[in-house]
Formats: C-alpha cells, structure tokens, sequence
C-alpha cells in the first residue's frame, strides 16, 4: 500500500470536560478515497477541524508525508497540500464563477506600472480547470448563484486542486443535494481520485459514501470503531455499524411489542 | 471513464440579457428619462446651456465625489453615516488652523486629511472590532463629529462660522487643486468657433470647468478601476457577499473594510476642501444629510444596501440625476420644496428596478 499523504495517531481533543475525540487514528493516500462516517455529534467535525488547522490535538500527532507536522492555522495546512472544502464551499454567490475561483489568490497582470487582475487568465483557468473535472461551464462570467449544487461542489473542488491540494477533506458533500446533483459529485470525488488526490468524503449518508469510498472509518462518541477496507465490508454491515444499526433493531422489537403503544 | 457532466438546462445567455443584468443598467435608464424629462419642460430655460451644464454638473460632482467611495464601502457591505458630518468636521478643520492659528492652508489641509482619515479608520475599527452594524457605529459618529464641530468651533471663535479663508488662499501652493477652473483655453477656443455662447461683453458665458467636476470624474474611474480590474476590487465585493466565504480563502476582510471607512471620510475632507476654498468660510452645519443623499446615489447607482453587488459607474449616474433634478426643477420654476419629495420617489424606483435587475441576475441560467 502506498504511504499516507495525511496521518492523525492516537488522536485525542478534548473541550473542558468533553471528551470530543478519543485515540483516533486515521491516515489517506494518494489517490485513495477514505470515507468518514458518523452520525450528528460523532466527532467528525473535530476530527476535521483538527486535520484542518482549526483545532490543535490535545493528545496524539498528525504527520504530512510521514513526517510530523504541527499546523499553526488552516492557512498553513493549506500550504502543506491539505485542502478542506466545507459545507457553504467558500464561495460568493453574487460574483462570477472566475472570480471565486481566484478569491484571495488574484492573477495580476502588469501594464507598465500599474498591475490589475487578469480577467482574461482567470476565465479561462476556471473554464479549463472545471472541464478537467468534468463539468462544461456555460459562460466563466456568470455569478455563482446560477450554477447548480453539483457545480458549486466542482468549482470548489477544482479550486482547491487547482491550488495545489493533494488531500481534499470534503464535508458532507452530497447532504444538501438532490439525486442527480449528488451523483455529479460523486463523479467528482471519483475524477480526483484518478488524479491522484487522497480523498477524505465526510457522509452520514452510507449509500452515498459506499460506492466511492476504498475505505471507511466509523466514528462514535468520539472513538473510532474501526477502519474497513472495501473488500472486508458490505453495505448492509456498514450500515447497521452505523448509528442506528443496533438501536433500530431494539427499537423495532420494542414497537412490536402488543399493547404497549396503543394499536398496531 | 467518467463521462462528461453537463448540465441538460444548457442556454446560452445573449449579449442583451448580460447587458440586462449590470447593475447601472437602472441609472443609465433614469438619466436618459431625466434628461429626456427637463429637455421637454425646461428646454429653453437655459438648463441646457453651458452655464446651466456646468450648474448642474457641479452639483453632481460635489455629491458624486462622496458617492464613489460610498459606493464602494456599501458593496463591502457597510455603511458610512458620518461623512455628512465629516464634511461639517474637516471644513473646520481647515479653517480654524488657518485663520486663527495662522497655519498655511497647505498645511491645514493636510492636517485635515490626516485627522478624517484616522476618524474614518477608527469608524471601521469600531465596525469590524466590535462586529456592530456599522448603521449603528457611524449613526454614532454622526452626532459625535457634528456635536464636537459645534463645541470647537464655538469654543475657539466664538461663532458657528469661520470665514476669511479667501485671501489666505489665495497663494496657496493646494488652492488650485480645489477651487478655481480648469481648460479655460479648451473652453475659450470652443467659444470661438462658437460652440459654446458668448455673454455681451464678448467672453465666453463660462470660464472654464469646475475642478470639483474633474476631480468627480477622476474618483468614478479610479474608483471604478479599483473595483473591476485590481485585487483590492475582488476583495470588496467578497467582503460584502459572503465575508465568511471570503476569509476562509484568506481573503483580509477587516482591513478592506476599513480601508473603505478612511475612503469614504477622506471623500468627506475632499468634499469639505472644495467647498471651504470655493466659498472662502466654513460652517458647521455644512454637510447636513449628505450622508444619505450619497446612499440615495448610490443605490439609484444599482448597488445592493446588503452588499456584494453595485458599481461606482451606477453612483455616477445617481449623482448625475441628483444634480439635474435639482437645478431642473429650479430652472423650470417648479417650487423647489418638491425635490426631496421626487427624490425619494426616484431612490425608491430604483430599488424596486434594481432589484428586479438583480433577480434577472441570478436566473441569468
């Protein structure tokens, strides 16, 4: 197997008296899909943010490339190739699709003393850049609030790689999306893959994550309950380990129980 | 392999409907009919000589010169209601020193920008530190600055107004940048060849042009330039559509917007410079409600009060209209008490227009 890119060992964060993270290991390689999966309050938010730079790791350590890395703020673990696209995506709605693209990183362009934005330059990156993932762009100049969920997800997909990322963290790509737009980014996530990016796809949705993830990873209250590798678990296994697997079933028998919830 | 995504809503958009979605689409509009308007009520009233022009234009450009850089803050999604008051401040800022401390007016003026500038700095300061509505922080700054131009001012000269400004202008290295008229020659040479009227004693009817209008049209295209072509430009209009978005990407979003905040006031000094050289005193009322004249402007002009959209092209036109409604309706003999009532109509046609524009905008797809 390849070496990681990324690597949390034993990781633990804690908030006052909350355990929010206990002793998670977690590590992506090059060119692998690792899905994270939790349900609403697993932990998986911490991890991201401590695999972001938001968060520092009370306990454990974080290696980029086997060596041990200390990220200082998200824009340094930007810098070490990490890049994690959030839920909102980082992107301004009323300003063209070049725009956003480029936000914070402008391309100038000199005419004698003065140097302006290279508009030119920036259309046709962003055009070039979101056709390399898969999605045709009508028109570079069009706002951002005209584009689809699943192409919202692309710009802020191509940008990070555009940018130099070699890990993407993906919150919850497809949670806000209907069915077509989640199996565009679901293309996306495969299209990084085979550009060689390490992928962390962060789901509560197992169907979803099931067929693009190369390995999975639970969480629960804070503890990780294992790593599976694609070949080692089903569908239907993933989703009882998820939350809910177990309670469902108690909960199913106790309904079905006569007489104690009225009438069945 | 993957096959290629793309969207089965593909339309493309025409050269008119993108032209239909700029945001000074409506003030473009509105100038035409406002034009179109005083041409037929007040076509031979001498609205439209050179004089009557140069009237109008003057209006415009002391209200345009606030309105570029309104416009601007208000696209970073911020509001700025003391550089009414700032214009009161800075006006006897420049006089005070000058006339009672005997300081040259050269230095007086850069004095004067240097303090609204730091004022304009700690207006967003305060707006960005605090995170407070900055309708609330400058609302404050309103009074304040308005409250101790009255005390200072009294306080130093025993009056509300200082005057004699004037003759100790009147060499002044700074006092052509401000006052006085520029292509005289241009201006004679068109008279000439009798484009432009001549008054009975055989000189042209004007002088030249007020350097306020140049300085009003130097604002709007550098203003302009900034916001489209240079980085800080960007920034703007991300700090007002989305400041999150814009500092997860690295974006400084505090310190755009107090850049903005020492524009706009050092706008207000500018303002306060031109008129305090031009009428040769200083009041401290001076100012009184431009704050929301160059808002009005501005949102003619097409820029959102939420921010993250607009242009300074739009506030151009805004104070465009502003100028020739209000000497229109002076020239056409109508009361003059009708102009705010007009005004305020216009301002609230525009938002209606424009935010039709703007929905057109976003469902350009």
């Amino acid at each position: 197997m390849a070496e990681p890119y990324v690597e949390l060992k034993s990781v633990s964060k804690y908030f006052g008296s909350v355990v929010a993270l206990k002793d998670v290991s977690f590590d992506v390689c090059p060119g692998e899909v690792h899905c994270l999966l939790g349900d609403n309050g697993a932990g998986k938010s911490t991890l991201i943010k401590t695999l972001s730079g938001v968060y520092a790791p009370d306990e454990g350590e974080i290696r980029v490339q086997g060596k041990p890395a200390r990220f200082a703020s998200p824009a340094d673990t930007r810098d070490s190739g990490i890049a994690t696209v959030y839920q909102d995506l980082a992107l301004v709605p009323l300003m063209s699709v070049a725009r956003n693209f480029f936000l914070g990183r402008e391309p100038m362009r000199k005419f004698g003393p003065i140097s302006q934005f290279d508009t030119e330059f920036a259309s046709r990156t962003a055009y070039d850049e979101m056709s390399a993932m898969g999605i045709q762009l009508r028109d570079p100049e069009q706002p951002v609030g005209t584009l689809s969920g699943g192409e919202r997800q692309c710009l802020a997909i191509a940008r990070a790689v555009y940018f130099g990322a070699k890990v993407l963290i993906l919150d919850e790509p497809t949670s806000a999306l209907g069915v077509h737009q989640a199996s565009v980014v679901l293309k996306l996530v495969v299209q990084s893959k085979a550009r060689g990016i390490g992928v962390i796809f962060i789901s509560h949705n197992v169907h979803h994550a099931y067929v693009v993830g190369d390995r999975f990873t639970l969480l629960k209250r804070g503890r990780s309950t294992g790593t599976y590798a694609k070949g080692e678990i089903d569908r239907d296994q993933l989703l009882n380990l998820m939350a809910g697997g177990k309670e469902l079933v108690d909960l199913e028998q106790e309904l079905a129980k006569p007489g104690r919830h009225g009438p069945v | 392999m993957i096959s290629e995504i793309r969207d089965e809503r593909v339309r493309s958009v025409s050269r008119l409907s993108r032209l239909l979605s700029r945001p000074e689409l409506g003030a473009a509009a509105g100038t035409v009919l406002v034009f179109v308007f005083f041409a037929i009520t007040a076509g031979n009233t001498g609205l439209f000589s050179a004089k009557g022009i140069v009237n109008f234009l003057e209006v415009s450009a002391q209200l345009g010169i606030l309105a570029a850089p309104v416009a601007l803050l208000m696209i970073a999604g911020e509001f700025d209601l003391s550089v009414g008051s700032m214009i009161g401040f800075a006006g006897i800022l420049i006089a005070i020193p000058a006339v009672f401390w005997g300081w040259p007016i050269w230095l007086s003026l850069l004095f004067t920008f240097a303090v609204c500038g730091g004022i304009g700095a700690l207006n967003g300061l305060a707006v960005v530190r605090t995170g407070l509505p900055s309708f609330i922080v400058t609302l404050g700054s309103l009074f304040m600055l308005r409250g101790l131009t009255l005390g200072l001012t009294r306080g130093i000269s025993g009056r509300t107004q200082v005057s004699g400004v004037h003759e100790l202008a009147l060499h002044d290295p700074l006092n052509s940048l401000f006052s006085g008229q520029v292509f005289s020659g241009l201006i004679a040479w068109l008279s000439d060849i009798g484009l432009i009227g001549k008054r009975a004693d055989g000189l042209p009817s004007i002088s030249g042009i007020p350097v306020s209008i140049v300085w009003w049209i130097v604002l709007t295209v550098a203003c302009t330039w900034l916001l489209t072509r240079s980085r800080f430009g960007n920034w703007i209009f991300a700090a007002g559509g989305e400041a999150n978005a814009a500092r997860n990407l690295g974006v400084p979003v505090a310190r755009t917007k107090i850049t903005l905040f020492v524009m706009t006031a050092m706008a207000a000094a500018l303002f306060a410079a031109i008129q305090v050289l031009v009428t040769g005193s200083a009041d401290t009322l001076r100012g009184t409600q431009k704050e929301f004249e160059a808002i009005i402007a501005v949102v003619i002009g097409g820029t959102l009060l939420t921010g993250g959209y607009g242009s300074a092209i739009g506030a151009m036109f805004g104070a465009l209209i502003f100028g020739v409604v209000q000497m229109g309706i002076f020239y056409t003999g109508i009361d003059t008490d009708w102009f705010k009532l007009f005004m305020g109509a216009m301002m609230v046609i525009a938002v209606l227009f424009n935010s039709y524009v703007r929905n057109r905008a976003m469902r350009s797809r």
